[in-house]
């Protein structure tokens, strides 16, 4: 019986694993500083941006990948990778009658038309989308509307162009270029992302998204997002992602950064449904992440939300830094991982303001052969007082060949500081699947059940459209893990 | 309602069950009385189609299907219920939303729409108050945090909710106090029906002086040994299961 449910979940396919046949525009395989000039020169940057990618890769180039995370896997060969791929013909596109009809197709088969959202704009639930494929950012909705306000919502390339102060004034302020391997190579060859800026005193009237799509065989994603809320600002983020099944594994390193000012408040939500590989392991993204929010100012505060489904190997932590007085770090996250799948996710929150506020509630649900960890860092810096934090890290094994991890850090130099952490580790037992059975619930929707109720602080926190996605990920990505 | 035939079950090597003959009928209550360890658990998980247990020989009729062919799912959806002796907690998932997604699965069996939100609720208002059960329980996990006297009336409440044509209790009785006992059973008694059946599996006799059974039957190593009228089970009470013991200790069974 467990066999069989096992089977049937293994054979069930990744939606979202189709290819799109589309012309690229592609620089040559390999990393090297004319690489770097290359891309740069493409997208037609000013000489400071060439310095700092520059700059960036000289520092990467005397790094060294990084070991201590709890995965194994063959590292990549950086010389391999296609730094540079954009759908050809690339133009300015004044409509989205001018997006090549194929991009469109594909965005349609991932659930995000943007025609729809063209359409139903003025109505209240809307969610601005930046699509970015591959390395460049195609179309983003809703920029009009926004601009009324004096939000700036463009892809990175464009801010470069069209704000280079503001990008000049805050980028790497988060992330340092030097700040670890993977950020560096992303600092250095980066290709697009998003930009969003909220200006004072604005609360953006709707959610802001991107939407990132691996196409391109033998290409690495290096996006980048840099999001600042200026004094009184607000506004909630929304992040998808979803890759083509291939046999090869893609290298994604993508850099995100947030800034808050005075009393701005920024939630930033991801649903990372990247490709997993196949049962045997074979394929699949590697997904190495740096995510980080500094509080600037007093009284600010970042709430990163994750539900992470897809991915080979998963090395992220979303993390906030917590300078101003008063401010607050929120990580809440939900990770999955099944057949061979790993992942090494976590925080960080670095408390340096006094008064500042921390919480962690993590969800580690690990099925088939894989292993799930969580990794995370409570700093309490001198002069932090009354700094507090509160952890909790739960982790759920389905079947008896998977594992999970705990690996918790707590680095206290005040002593007004109050810390507290909780774990737990459970098993979704036969006898709940067996109780929901009785009572006519099949062992689908049981599972379903189970793993939403295990999961309902993170899910809670997610945006309502972006929750029911995440709920329905979570039910096909578990699909069957018990028997 | 069900008719069991020279039913056989085992776990691993070792049988359990070791055919058992019952057939309740539509409007009655049967009472299954025996010592630990006879297999009364068993039979409520065997009948309930708990994977755990091999069904080697034998049959059962539920409703003129076939039930040993039928999914535990399926068997809920039949009509078949099964009150827990030991009601699992499931954390997150409210009482309500499990019970809605149970109902509204059941519905689906049987080609009937999804109830709508205020019919449920008016549902829920009105079973919580047959089992005397607070407000507050049907909206909190299920089961999380309950007594064990709370975990025994929720039960009750998911049967009341969900009305099945069988209802098996499987030691409901046990770890109630005398208070709880009774609001158990008389919830049990305002469900009872001339169209559904109820068996209530018990260790004890005190139950059955509030859910008075039609027949008892006494479970001794994996059979009936004995059935008789409600008044076999005061016999047990007063006698108690030795005498059943060396009976049928000898006669191989």
């Amino acid at each position: 019986m467990a066999n069989e449910i096992l089977e049937e979940h293994i054979n069930k396919d990744y939606e979202w694993g189709f290819t799109t046949n589309i012309d690229a525009d592609e620089a040559p395989k390999g990393l090297n500083e004319d690489i770097i000039k290359f891309i740069s020169a493409k997208k037609n940057e000013p000489e400071w941006m060439l310095e700092f990618r520059l700059k960036a890769f000289r520092n990467w180039q005397n790094m060294v990948e990084p070991e201590w995370a709890h995965v194994s896997y063959t590292k990549p060969n950086f010389q391999d990778i296609i730094y540079y791929s954009a759908p050809k013909p690339k133009k300015e596109l004044a409509s989205l009658d001018e997006v090549d009809p194929e991009l469109l197709k594909t965005f349609e088969k991932l659930g995000i038309s943007l025609e729809e959202q063209k359409r139903l704009s003025g109505v209240q639930s809307n969610i601005a989308v930046d699509v970015v494929f591959d390395s460049v950012s195609v179309k983003t909705t809703f920029k009009e509307t926004l601009a009324e306000k004096g939000i700036i919502f463009c892809s990175f390339s464009e801010a470069v162009q069209d704000h280079p102060e503001l990008v000049k004034k805050y980028m790497g302020i988060a992330v340092p270029p030097t700040d670890n391997f993977y950020a560096a190579l992303n600092s250095a060859v980066f290709t697009d992302g998003s930009f969003c800026y909220i200006p004072k005193g604005v609360r953006s009237p709707m959610e802001l998204s991107t939407y990132f799509r691996i196409n391109a065989s033998g290409t690495g994603q290096f996006e980048r997002t840099l999001i600042i809320a200026d004094e009184d600002a607000y506004v909630s983020y929304l992040e998808g992602c979803t890759a083509p099944q291939r046999d090869e594994n893609q290298l994604h390193a993508a850099v995100v950064e947030i800034i808050t000012h005075k009393n701005a408040e920024v939630k930033y939500s991801t649903v990372q449904n990247w490709y997993p590989g196949d049962k045997d392991g074979k394929g699949g993204i590697f997904n190495f992440v740096t995510k980080r929010g500094i509080c600037l100012e007093d009284n600010s505060k970042i709430s990163w939300t994750q539900v992470e489904t897809g991915s080979a190997v998963t090395w992220k932590y979303p993390s906030v830094i917590l300078k101003g007085n008063n401010s607050v770090g929120e990580f809440y996250s939900v990770a999955v991982t099944n057949n061979y799948q790993q992942a090494d996710t976590g925080t960080k929150m670095i408390h340096i303001g006094k008064n500042t506020r921390s919480t962690i509630i993590s969800k580690g649900i690990s099925a088939g052969f894989s292993n799930n960890s969580y990794r995370g860092l409570v700093q309490i810096k001198k002069g932090a007082s009354n700094a507090r934090n509160f952890s909790q890290c739960d982790s759920l094994l389905m079947g008896d060949k998977c594992g999970a991890h705990t690996f918790p850090y707590i680095e206290i130099k005040d002593k007004s500081a109050v810390v507290e952490h909780e774990a737990t580790t459970s098993k979704i037992g036969e006898d709940q699947l067996f109780y929901c059975k009785q009572r006519g619930i099949d062992n689908e929707k049981a599972i379903g059940l189970i793993v939403n109720g295990y999961c309902k602080e993170v899910l809670n926190k997610l945006p309502m459209e972006f929750a029911v996605e995440a709920q329905k990920l979570l039910a096909i990505s578990l699909e069957g893990s018990v028997g | 309602m069900i008719s069991i035939k020279n039913l056989h079950a085992s776990i691993g090597d070792k049988e359990i069950l070791r055919g058992i003959n019952l057939e309740v009928k539509a409007g009655e209550v049967h009472a299954i009385m025996g010592p630990n360890g006879s297999g009364k658990s068993t039979l409520s998980s065997v009948l309930a189609g708990r994977e755990d247990y091999d069904v080697t020989e034998g049959e059962v009729t539920f409703n003129g299907k076939n039930l040993l062919d039928l999914s535990t799912e399926d068997r809920a959806r039949e009509g078949l219920f099964l009150a827990f002796q030991y009601p699992i907690e499931i954390p997150g998932v409210s009482n309500i939303n499990f019970l809605r997604t149970a109902l509204n699965e059941i519905r689906a069996y049987h080609g009937q729409e999804e109830m709508a939100a205020k019919d449920f609720l008016a549902l829920v208002k009105e079973k919580s108050k047959l089992v005397e059960l607070d407000a507050k329980l049907a909206s909190r996990s299920v089961n999380e945090g309950f007594s064990g006297g709370e975990k025994k009336r929720n039960e009750i409440f998911q049967m009341a909710m969900l009305n099945p044509k069988l209802a098996i209790l499987d030691e409901t009785d046990s770890g109630l106090d005398i208070d709880a006992l009774r609001i158990v059973a008389t919830g049990v008694n305002k469900l009872k029906s001339k169209d559904n059946a109820t068996i209530v599996i018990t260790h004890y006799q005190r139950l059955l002086d509030y859910i008075v059974p039609d027949f008892v039957h006494i479970l001794y190593k994996g059979r009936i040994v004995k059935s008789g009228g409600k008044e076999l089970a005061l016999e047990m009470e007063a006698k108690g299961y030795d005498e059943i013991k060396r009976e049928f200790e000898s006669s191989e069974l």
